[in-house]
Order: C-alpha cells, then sequence, then structure tokens
C-alpha cells in the first residue's frame, strides 16, 4: 500500500516522517517517535487516553490520520515542560489523589489544560461535564475533578 | 483495531473531489464518525477523499436572509459562536453536547449529516430548523431539503458522485423559540432518543423526532404537539414500527421535552 512522507512539528520540532494513510497519530508517536505517553485505550474515540493537541486544541490521535496531519503542530504530553498550566495541574493531580494506574492521566491532562484555558468559570458540574470524554477507572474521578476545580480557583485569585 | 489497508487522496477542487468519490473513493472530513468505524473494519474503502483542504469547505457567510455553512465547519467552532444570530444560539447550545470537545474540534457539520447516523445530532436538529442542504456534482450545485435529506440508516439524498458542499439554514427572529431534549445515560454517548421543536411567530411550529434506528421523524406542522403533548407525543411515537418499548417510552419523553423547552 502506498506510503506518504509527511511534515509534523511534534513538541516544537519540525519532524520529516513517511506514514501509511491508515496509521492514525497515536501509532505514528507511539511507534515512530517512541512518544509513549500518549496512551491508546479504546481506539474508537471514547475513552480519551489518546487525547493530544493538535494545532492548538486538543484531538483525538487514535481516529486522526497521521497523514491528514501534515503539516500540523502537535503537542504530547512530553511536549509541556514549560507550560505553566500544566504545571500546575500536574502538581494538583498529585496532590488531590487524582490518578493510581495513570493511564488516563496524559488525556485527562491534555483535556484538563483546554477546560482551564478554555472555561475559566466553569463549575464542578461543568468541569464534569468537559471531563466526560476521558474514561478514568482507578479513581471515581472525585481526584481529578477536585484537582481541576483547585487549579481555576487559584487561577482566578491570581 | 486498525483499519484495513486505503489509499489517501487529498482534492484541492470540488471537481476533483467528486471524481473521486464518483470513481468510489470515501469521502472523509473530520473522521471523527469514519475513524472508529475504519478502525473496526466495519468500512474498508478503498481510498478516501480528504475533503478539508477544498476551497470554502468550513466557515460562515450570511446572505439574503440565510446563513450558508460550509460542509467543514467544526461542531466546535458553531459552539463557540460561528454562527450569528439567534439561529447560532440554538445551534451552539446543540453543538456543546455533540460527543466532546476533542471530537469537536475535528469533526463537521457537514461530515455528521453526509454520514446519516440515526442517533447523530445535527441529523436530528437541521430537519427542524428547516433549511437546505447543498450538494456539489459533476453537474454543480443542487439543493435538496434538509427536512428529507436523510433516507435511512447511514442512507442520504446524495447521489453516489455527489458531495455535501454546505448547509443554508434560515436567518431566525430574536422571538423564535426552541426546544431541543435528548437521552443520553452518559454525556456525550449518542442519543436513545432526540426531539426538537421550532416555534417561530407567525408560522407553523416544526418538531422533529430522531435517533430512532431510521430517518429522522418530521412533523411539519406540530400544531397538535403543543396543545396537547401527552396525547400527541404518544400517538406520533406509536407510529413508529419497530421500537421497544423503553425506546417508545424515551422518544415520547424527548417530544413531551422538546415542546416544553419551545414554551
Amino acid at each position: 500500500m502506498s506510503k506518504i512522507a509527511i511534515t509534523l512539528t511534534v513538541n516544537g520540532e519540525e519532524t520529516k516522517v513517511e506514514t501509511e494513510p491508515r496509521e492514525h497519530l497515536a501509532d505514528l508517536l507511539r511507534g515512530k517517535l517512541l512518544l509513549t505517553g500518549t496512551h491508546i485505550g479504546c481506539e474508537h474515540g471514547v475513552c480519551g487516553a489518546c487525547t493530544v493537541e493538535v494545532d492548538g486544541v486538543p484531538a483525538r490521535s487514535c481516529i486522526t490520520h497521521a497523514g491528514v496531519c501534515d503539516g500540523a503542530a502537535v503537542r504530547t504530553i512530553e511536549g509541556f515542560g514549560d507550560d505553566e498550566i500544566m504545571a500546575a495541574l500536574r502538581e494538583a493531580f498529585a496532590r488531590e489523589h487524582a490518578l493510581q494506574c495513570g493511564y488516563c492521566t496524559p488525556g485527562m491532562l491534555v483535556t484538563s489544560r483546554d477546560i482551564v484555558l478554555r472555561l475559566p468559570d466553569a463549575d464542578e458540574a461543568r468541569v464534569r461535564e468537559e471531563l466526560a470524554g476521558n474514561l478514568c477507572r482507578c479513581t471515581g474521578y472525585r481526584g481529578i475533578v477536585r484537582a481541576v476545580l483547585s487549579v481555576l480557583a487559584e487561577r482566578r485569585k491570581a | 483495531m486498525k483499519p484495513a489497508a486505503f489509499d489517501y487522496a487529498r482534492p484541492k477542487e470540488w471537481s476533483e473531489a467528486v471524481k473521486l468519490v464518483g470513481a468510489g473513493a470515501r469521502a472523509g472530513a473530520g473522521t471523527q464518525s469514519l475513524g472508529p468505524l475504519l478502525n473496526l473494519r466495519l468500512s474498508q474503502p478503498s481510498t478516501i477523499a480528504d475533503l478539508r483542504h477544498l476551497p470554502n469547505y468550513a466557515g460562515v457567510i450570511v446572505a439574503g436572509g440565510v446563513l450558508r455553512i460550509g460542509a467543514g465547519t467544526t461542531h466546535a467552532a458553531i459552539e463557540d459562536g460561528a454562527v450569528p444570530g439567534r439561529i447560532g444560539e440554538i445551534m451552539a447550545a446543540v453543538a456543546r453536547r455533540i460527543a466532546y470537545r476533542p471530537v469537536r474540534n475535528r469533526g463537521t457539520i457537514g461530515g455528521s449529516l453526509a454520514h446519516a447516523d440515526p442517533a447523530a445530532d445535527w441529523v436530528a436538529v437541521l430537519p427542524a430548523l428547516g433549511g437546505t442542504a447543498i450538494a456539489f456534482g459533476p453537474n454543480g450545485e443542487r439543493r435538496l431539503p434538509l427536512t428529507g435529506f436523510v433516507l435511512g440508516i447511514f442512507e442520504t439524498a446524495l447521489a453516489p458522485d455527489e458531495l455535501l458542499r454546505a448547509v443554508e439554514v434560515p436567518v431566525l427572529p430574536a422571538t423564535a423559540k426552541w426546544g431541543h431534549w435528548k437521552f443520553c445515560r452518559k454525556v456525550g454517548e449518542f442519543s436513545k432518543a432526540t426531539a426538537c421543536v421550532l416555534s417561530v411567530p407567525g408560522a407553523k411550529p416544526r418538531a422533529v423526532l430522531a435517533a430512532l434506528d431510521g430517518p429522522p421523524l418530521v412533523i411539519e406542522d406540530a400544531s397538535a404537539l403543543l396543545a396537547d403533548p401527552v396525547r400527541e407525543a404518544s400517538r406520533v411515537v406509536a407510529t413508529v414500527e419497530g421500537l421497544s418499548p423503553w425506546r417508545r417510552s424515551v422518544a415520547e419523553t424527548a417530544l413531551r421535552h422538546a415542546v416544553e423547552g419551545a414554551a
């Protein structure tokens, strides 16, 4: 089958890579670029574990083919090292027991960061609604919701 | 699972895209519905034509009392206010409840409508808003009423060599009343029953009942439903074949709640 050469900017670095049309972005990130922080769960867009940023907004990397991302900027959980909001979320997740096994955490953090940026006035009900696309089978969500709400509250104070 | 192998085409012109689709390529937009079907191998196209690079595929144009929404406009753009006015408010509220934000960032109004999953949101809502689908084929544009666009499960009025280019919806007065209710056990999952009611002063109210495992049921004159929602919801749902008792029950509930919403 055909191969296509694409250029992606991954975590700030321009990367030329070959892909098959059927290869989804999560497989390319994990298998070819060895960015294994992106997790694959359901592979049909329901669980949210594979959520990464494509051109600045969250996307499901398991139902987005790598080929269609040609020219796009992709940011994975490995690419938020200097991001203030992500740093605050990471601390809050640790403090509030927002993870146990950690499988959902990379996608959960990318979604949480989007909530903090896009919905600064979100209350608990809205945070729960927005997190509904990321499944966690350990925590029961209470710690995750508390973590996101605490970062929102800190930022409202600042 | 992983998709079966396919070829990838990226048409830059509509004429080229139509040729590809006419030759059997599967159209792809945000692939938020197609992606899962490919991964599950329920769909195994030989070629996917990526429509995202076609001119004027996304975006909203206001002209002559109608709003033309490019088929490639994402749910997230609509949620964030890309459609102006009263109808924009209505559509933003609908968009916000489609799947999840990462899906809305890539999924498109035209992709969702042309995919024609009976439980999808625009499949239920657009016929109630009463607009027009703009198809594009070898002979140019063709206009199709949205009330008759979805014909069945994954089946639309588009010809095999046509693509959905845009949807046109009317500009609504600020006084237009709208009710929309869908039953999901979890936020973002596919609806088990959806109903909408649009009531514009001076016009007959229109209602739609959808997520029926078939095409949406359009009630062009919903005056009776508004006058006696309990009796009329029961009568309407009884005309739909093949629904289990609990589905009938939620469908009736959906209609009644939609009427309340438009009160």
